[in-house]
């Protein structure tokens, strides 16, 4: 068998007296595109941010192709090539959307302790850069203000800026919240096309999205995980639906 | 983080920077035919005058680095301009009199200091970041005070000046002055080629969201940690210059009055823009010199002019400018 790309092993954390993550264990292997669902507060994001090392985890590791990251700054994950997106948008405001993916590429070309030349008119990073946007529709975008784009402009370029890393495994906070149903559905052709080259751990309420997407599902439900398996299995989970799917598309 | 939407648009847009540039070298120009005014009237009186901003000017613009494009609003700038100061000072009276061995020397104080402490008060960050720099700020405050070899509190005249290669340049007021503008020519060039590139938008972005920059793969404490340094070089070679200005170096150049005057500097002159802290220090030094000949109490109306610009002149004075030359460009795109 093949080894996985990213292990959480019997992650656990709490706030105070709530326990937002209760002895968790996923994987996520080549190729796969593994969907978190569970409903509000159930700790999803918490989880994804203490894999990309934004919330300390109180015990358990974090395992990043073999290599235990558990200890790593966020910096130090991103540059092992862990990627991830924010359910909440998280971009440089007032950059141009091509400024703040080149910004990202920047990081994957290395040497930024450069003082003098104009960052601006490197073209490596500009082309790539701009080929990361073109991905996502968002080619005629980059010269606008991130901060001036639509909503769901600000959610592509999110993704634009964890493509530009070039990572190998992606974390996707609900990439379609706040999204319409037209701008869902194109982003969920997008990342199947993507699913091919980056291994994903994706959130997202949108089940239709998920059903799309994953070839595994996990239910998280205060903290813990009550299921795992294929969206067929996920869908016919008698705990899985009364936790969760029961009421996401009755 | 704290200085964000004032130092929006000046950045990148090459209108905008093609216009700033223009008020940049026109403001060194006129800086450089202030000896010759100064020969028609006031005798040196002008020329002192210019000098003593553009030594403000080169410590405000380093500290623009900090607050403006690093979101880093440090309170206890004025140590490395006194450390500066100091290595000057000290030198002199020791009868160390090569530039060349005091310039490395007090590249070398102020370099060492920004690395400890900003270590330490990078950790921290908005109000206690201001209040541990004022500390670190204060305890080289009193060390300085407590060198009695050295004029303790009342501090050191010094009856020579430095010697740059066996000329006499740092001993005529022209050759001084001369020294001063080229210097600040070259931190004003260095710290805006910073701004631009691959540090500088690390540097930049961090500021705005550190936790975006930390998931690409930066570590935002080391690019802030080396932008401290950075300009506490700089502000150490205003400190030189103050030393050779003045001929006279006291503890109170390191004062947090003086590194509240250089946070003055900067927000009323344009956080993170070109030319703000430039035409800050400018318009400080001059405004002191104009309300201080009507009253003592200048303060009393400088005061409310900080007031009225920090709340109407959005982008400083450098915005309202460019504002002026180019009102028909459109914001934002
Ligand atoms: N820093 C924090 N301190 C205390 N409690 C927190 C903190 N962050 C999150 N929580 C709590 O932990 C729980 C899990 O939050 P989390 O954001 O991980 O949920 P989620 O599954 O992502 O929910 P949603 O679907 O709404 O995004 C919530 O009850 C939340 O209030
Ligand atoms: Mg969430």
């Amino acid at each position: 068998m093949t080894d996985p790309v990213l292990e959480i092993d019997r992650l656990t954390k709490s706030f105070g007296a709530l326990c937002v993550t209760d002895d968790v264990t996923v994987t996520l292997m080549p190729g796969e595109c593994h969907a978190l669902i569970g409903p509000n507060g159930a700790g999803k994001s918490t989880l994804v941010h203490q894999v990309s090392g934004l919330v300390r985890p109180d015990r358990g590791r974090i395992l990043f192709q073999g290599r235990d990251v558990t200890a790593l700054s966020q910096h130090a994950r991103a540059q092992a090539g862990l990627g991830r997106s924010f359910q909440i948008t998280s971009i440089i405001p007032e950059f141009t959307a091509l400024e703040n993916v080149a910004l990202a590429a920047q990081a994957r070309a290395g040497k930024s302790f450069r003082f003098f030349r104009d960052a601006g008119r490197e073209r490596a990073l500009n082309e790539t850069a701009r080929a990361c946007l073109g991905q996502l529709g968002l080619g005629d975008r980059g010269d606008l203000v991130a901060g001036e784009l639509s909503h769901g402009e600000k959610r592509l370029l999110e993704l634009a800026i964890a493509l530009a890393g070039a990572p190998k495994a992606l974390l996707l906070d609900e990439p379609m919240a706040g999204m319409g149903r037209a701008e869902s559905a194109t982003l969920t052709q997008t990342l199947l096309g993507l699913k091919a080259r980056y291994p994903m751990l994706l959130i997202e309420h949108d089940m239709e999205a998920v059903f799309t997407l994953a070839d595994r599902v996990s239910v998280l439900v205060a903290g813990a995980i009550v299921a795992t398996g294929t969206p067929k299995e996920i869908r016919n989970n008698p705990q899985a639906r009364a936790a969760y799917l029961g009421e996401a598309t009755a | 983080m704290t200085a964000s939407a004032l130092s929006a648009a000046a950045d990148g847009r090459p209108a905008g920077r093609r216009c700033a540039v223009g008020i940049a070298l026109g403001i060194f120009v006129l800086l450089a035919l202030t000896p010759l005014l100064s020969q028609l009237y006031g005798g040196g009186y002008l020329t002192t005058l210019a000098m003593r901003a553009m030594i403000l000017a080169i410590a405000a613009i380093s500290l623009d680095l900090l607050i403006g494009q690093g979101g880093m609003v440090s309170f206890g700038h004025a140590a490395f301009v006194a450390l500066g100061a100091y290595a000057y000072g000290i030198a002199i009276d020791e009868g160390v009199y090569s530039i060349f061995a005091i310039l490395p020397a007090a590249f070398a104080a102020a370099g060492l200091f920004a690395l400890v402490t900003g270590a330490i008060s990078l950790r921290t960050r908005g109000v206690y970041f201001i209040m541990i720099t004022l500390a670190f700020a204060q305890m080289l405050y009193f060390a300085m005070g407590s060198l009695s070899r050295y004029g303790a509190d009342d501090g050191l005249t010094l009856w020579s000046s430095a010697d740059v290669a066996g000329t006499g340049l740092l001993k005529s007021d022209t050759g001084l002055f001369l020294s001063i503008l080229a210097a600040l020519v070259g931190v004003w060039l260095l710290v805006n080629r910073i701004a631009v590139s691959r540090f500088g938008r690390v540097l930049r972005a961090a500021r705005q969201n550190p936790t975006r920059v930390a998931t690409m793969g930066y570590s935002v404490f080391r690019y802030r940690l080396t932008a401290y340094v950075i300009a506490a070089l700089i502000a150490a070679l205003a400190g030189v210059f103050w030393g050779a200005q003045a001929n006279f170096v006291s503890p109170a150049i390191g004062s947090w009055q003086r590194s509240g005057d250089l946070i003055a500097i900067v927000v009323l002159g344009g956080m993170g823009s070109r030319n703000g802290a430039l035409i800050g220090a400018l318009f400080l030094v001059f405004i002191e010199e104009v309300l201080s000949g009507i009253t003592h109490d200048w303060r009393l109306i400088f005061g409310p002019m900080l007031v009225l610009i920090a709340l109407y002149a959005h982008g400083g004075l450098a915005g309202w400018i460019e504002r002026l030359q180019g009102p028909r460009r459109s914001g934002g795109g």
